[in-house]
């Protein structure tokens, strides 16, 4: 099956995410410590852990000032420390986007970034997109388009949508299925995401449906 | 005793219709919790030490410097030295520590050692296997005279595979003791209601102090029915670190052990008459689940030739034993006899629709069958799009292909407690669960249609063992079963808040009904009490009332058809098949929420895709090991992959007034067996295995000489 990982300018894709984490690595100075060594000789390099060592994190608009080792990533620091439960752990190794957040507005897989990298950034998770009392439009056409059955891809795909609509205000169905290529779902509700997507798009106007 | 039964057509504001399911707004924001979401004061993370080997035996284990590791609280040997392991990734050590991190490198520090064993884990050698069983062979009618009577016959080989359940969320559970007799579990389960004995069993706790909570659950397709070895360990090591524990699998694991549709393959000869009507069948499958092999597909499937025999040989492999899968030995079943067929009619050089049409006579509801694939065909503009099987040109060719399926259905055992509360408010209780399908939603729906009320003003309690017993969600039982419970829940409240309020409106208790917010005089809709001031002469204590299934009146049924059709696209250079447009028809008797019922259909499709395209366990046969145990290279289907999809759903009177009957399983049976044939069709050759991978597609070309 042709399964188009690329989602090139019209959302985020996994080699764009690939690409991004790789320099995120390097500009934040984790290496490892055999690469340390390896190093020796160039200018200073600062080791972190392997125990654990201050991390902040503004996630939602508030700051966290925690005690990660170095390993944690965003999500299980998301999960296990702030109890922000909202992004799911399931391929944990970023194929399936469940885990899906905005770090600075773009998005990307939770389970695939290291919370100290994402220090400095501005972490957006599902909590903050809405709440039952007062939800998001997205969420809204995920409801009446029946876009959810068990329910635990769909935070993830719902700040997937966001971040896809914020690029592209006025989006074809070939677009939508493009740039959500990124999440996966096992019952199935596909069929449903497409129509709430394009429900969302009709009611600001767009003028595909 | 009321008079059980659903209300009529033009009597129903709710039933039938369409209606959003109550849990969305928990679901699409992130704050319904999941099992997997429970975090608790000073709770403990497992990990485990899998067995590498498919067969081996234990002969050396050291955990005592795992044991001393930091955060470690409780370290449990699951097998021990001696034990002879029968497939790979079964548990051999599990370790709570305080966290994730912690827990992982102390399962690393366990010294371990295997005397590896030879072992099988390919189902398809079939007789040739080492430890096959003898077949089995079941005979209808004479196939010889059968065979005399063919004018046209077709012999062929196919195969589905072994594939997993790969649940989004993992199998697992978090238990809490709050004191030494006393637990409460998270479940991700599809059975809450059994959780408390099965932990009782093994975690040695009597039933009754085991509370089980599964508010939500992130997908189960059979695979969670049981508490499994995870769960009365992930206990065992809560009691013994003195603290909850979460344990849920990795993704690994859950691939590989957690979930895992039994493997299907078989040799068909069948034939017919020069008009197309089926004379005889015969077959010989076989096939895997695991260690105990796997039981005879329901073959032929749907359709029953006069004179049949099919033989079954069962295989035993070392892998984790297979879970029931939505439909369990349907889809396979339905593709090996669909697939047959179809290469029957193109042998008769007869159009599938009309070959199918006519060979219905042959299952048990004819009509509705014949109906199903006439509305269908319209549906994907059979007549028009068909073309006989190969006659295409160009680089990509577009084919057509049919399937039809059943399933049974009716209800499980089912307790729901209504209580009508002095203010007006009203809940349901039931020990249910929602695996995805929206019962919850059909909870609700049943209880405020039967009371007259607005679905906001009905409060639906599930996922939890205080509330009265109801089934496992399996073999689309549930439905069937928490409507006709809720049903006669609600009508036997109904009955007795009717003894209280008729002295004020005069007449007999028989009279009255519950409409639009009001109990009223029936035929004088002017005479009537507000629901508020009737439910206030309950008195202080709320009027609490039951009801169950099975029980009096005919609310349920089972049996259902359905028909699927596909169009697929292959490029003829690559061998890629992509989906253009598939149809679903689909009768279920009286459906209480269109809703979510056309998403069980939309869904199921989906997953059809996924098990006809991409989905298979590939297993190494030199280490007998998943190669493919993750979500990069375990495909699911994306949302660009399915095309166009159509839902019809057959409803009427005469589909009404059978009752209600599960979805759950049914429109996940045929799309392998429709794809198969829309690619036979487009191709001019059978790719004679699931999935219908490219390097499949093109070694079918070339042995068919077309490539």
């Amino acid at each position: 099956m042709a399964k188009d990982k690329k989602a090139g300018s019209s959302g985020f894709s996994r080699r764009d995410f690939i690409r991004g984490s790789a320099a995120g690595a390097l500009s934040t100075g984790l290496i490892s410590s055999t690469v340390a060594e390896g190093a020796q000789g160039g200018a200073a390099v600062q080791v972190l852990g392997p125990g654990p060592v201050p991390v902040t994190l503004l996630v939602n608009g508030k700051s966290h000032r925690l005690q990660l080792e170095p390993r944690v990533t965003l999500l299980d620091a998301l999960r296990n420390q702030l109890d922000l439960t909202g992004s799911k752990k399931v391929c944990d190794r970023g194929t399936c986007g469940a885990c899906t957040v905005l770090m600075d507005g773009k998005p990307v897989y939770a389970c695939a970034v290291l919370a100290i990298e994402a220090q400095g950034k501005k972490i957006e998770t599902i909590e903050s997109l809405g709440t039952p009392e007062k939800l998001h439009p997205i969420q809204t056409a995920f409801i009446e388009h029946d876009a959810t059955q068990c329910g635990f891809c769909t935070p993830g795909f719902v700040v997937a949508s966001k971040a896809f609509l914020d690029r592209n205000p006025n989006p074809t169905r070939a677009q939508i299925e493009k740039g959500l290529g990124g999440n996966l779902c096992r019952c199935g509700t596909y069929a449903g995401i497409r129509a709430a997507l394009l429900a969302v798009n009709a009611r600001k106007g767009g003028t595909n449906a | 005793m009321p008079e059980y039964k659903w209300p009529e057509a033009n009597d129903r504001d709710l039933i039938g219709k369409r209606i959003s399911r109550l849990d969305g707004p928990a679901k699409v924001t992130g704050t319904a919790k999941y099992a997997y979401d429970i975090n608790r004061p000073g709770m403990l993370f497992t990990r485990t030490l899998y067995c590498p080997h498919a067969h081996a035996r234990i002969t050396k284990l050291d955990t005592s410097e795992a044991a001393k590791m930091p955060g470690v609280k409780a370290l449990r040997i699951i097998q021990n030295v001696g034990t002879e392991i029968q497939w790979a990734l079964d548990e051999i050590v599990a370790i709570a520590a305080t966290s994730e991190e912690a827990a992982e490198d102390a399962v690393r520090a366990i010294k371990v050692e295997y005397e590896v064993l030879p072992h099988v884990v390919n189902g398809e050698l079939g007789e040739k296997a080492p430890n096959a069983k003898p077949a089995q062979e079941q005979t209808t009618g004479d196939v010889n005279a059968g065979k005399a009577a063919a004018t046209v016959t077709s012999k062929g080989y196919y195969g589905i595979p072994t594939i997993s359940h790969c649940c989004m969320e993992a199998h697992g559970h978090v238990c809490e003791w709050t004191d030494d007799q006393h637990m409460t579990a998270w479940s991700s389960t599809q059975a809450v209601s059994s959780m408390p004995a099965q932990f009782a069993e093994g975690a040695g706790v009597p039933a009754a102090n085991v509370r089980a909570i599964t508010q939500y659950m992130g997908g189960g397709f059979g695979s969670k029915f049981n508490v499994d070895r995870w769960g009365i360990e992930c206990a065992k090591l809560a009691k013994d670190g003195k603290a909850p524990v979460k344990w849920m699998l990795e993704r690994e694991p859950e691939l590989t052990i957690a979930g895992d549709r039994p493997s299907s393959y078989a040799e068909i000869e069948v034939g017919a008459a020069a008009d197309g009507t089926l004379t005889y069948w015969s077959s010989k499958s076989w096939g895997s689940g695991g260690p105990s092999g796997t039981g005879t597909p329901p073959l032929p499937y749907v359709i029953q030739p006069p004179n049949r025999r099919h033989q079954h040989i069962s295989v035993p492999t070392h892998m984790a034993s297979s879970r029931a899968w939505r439909a369990p030995n349907h889809p396979q079943a339905c593709f090996l006899t669909m697939s047959a067929l179809d290469d029957l009619a193109a042998a008769l050089k007869m159009d599938p629709l009309d070959f199918f049409t006519k060979n219905a006579a042959l299952t048990q509801r004819p009509a509705v069958y014949q109906q199903e694939l006439q509305k269908a065909a319209e549906l994907i503009e059979w007549k028009k799009k068909w073309h006989p099987r190969g006659q295409n040109q160009g680089r990509i060719r577009h084919g057509l292909g049919l399937a039809m399926h059943t399933w049974g259905g009716l209800g499980h055992q089912s307790n729901c407690e209504v209580s009508i509360f002095p203010d007006g408010s009203v809940e349901a209780k039931l020990g249910s669960q929602d695996l995805g399908t929206g019962t919850r939603t059909v909870i609700g729906i049943v209880l405020a249609e039967t009371l007259g009320l607005p679905l906001e003003a009905v409060k639906v309690s599930i996922g939890d063992t205080t509330f009265p017993a109801s089934g496992g969600s399996g073999g689309s039982t549930t439905v069937g079963g928490v409507s006709a419970s809720t049903r006669r829940a609600a009508q036997n409240a109904l009955e007795q808040l009717f003894a209280k309020v008729a002295p004020d409106l005069g007449v007999p208790p028989d009279q009255l009904e519950a409409e639009q917010g009001t109990i009223r005089v029936k035929g004088n809709p002017g005479k009537s009490m507000p629901w508020k001031q009737a439910a206030a002469r309950v008195g202080m204590s709320p009027l609490t009332v039951r009801g169950a299934n099975p029980g009096p009146g005919k609310l349920i049924d089972q049996g259902v058809g359905g028909v699927q059709m596909a169009e697929v696209a292959v490029d003829m250079d690559t061998g890629v098949v992509k989906m253009v447009k598939m149809v679903a028809v689909q009768d279920c008797g009286l459906i209480i929420n269109l809703k979510t019922a056309e998403s069980q259909c939309y869904g199921a499709m989906i997953m059809g895709i996924t098990y006809a395209l991409t989905e298979e366990k590939i297993i190494d046969p030199v280490t007998g090991r998943m190669l493919n145990a993750n979500m990069d290279f375990y495909k699911l289907a994306g949302i660009g992959d399915i095309g166009e999809l159509v839902v019809h759903m057959v409803t009427g009177p005469e589909h009404d007034k059978r009752g209600v009957i599960g979805l759950g399983e049914p429109p996940v049976i045929s799309p392998g067996a429709a794809i198969s044939n829309a690619v036979a069709n487009a191709i001019g050759v059978r790719v004679s295995h699931l999935p219908l991978t490219p390097d499949r597609v093109l070694a079918a070309l070339e042995k068919g000489g077309l490539s």
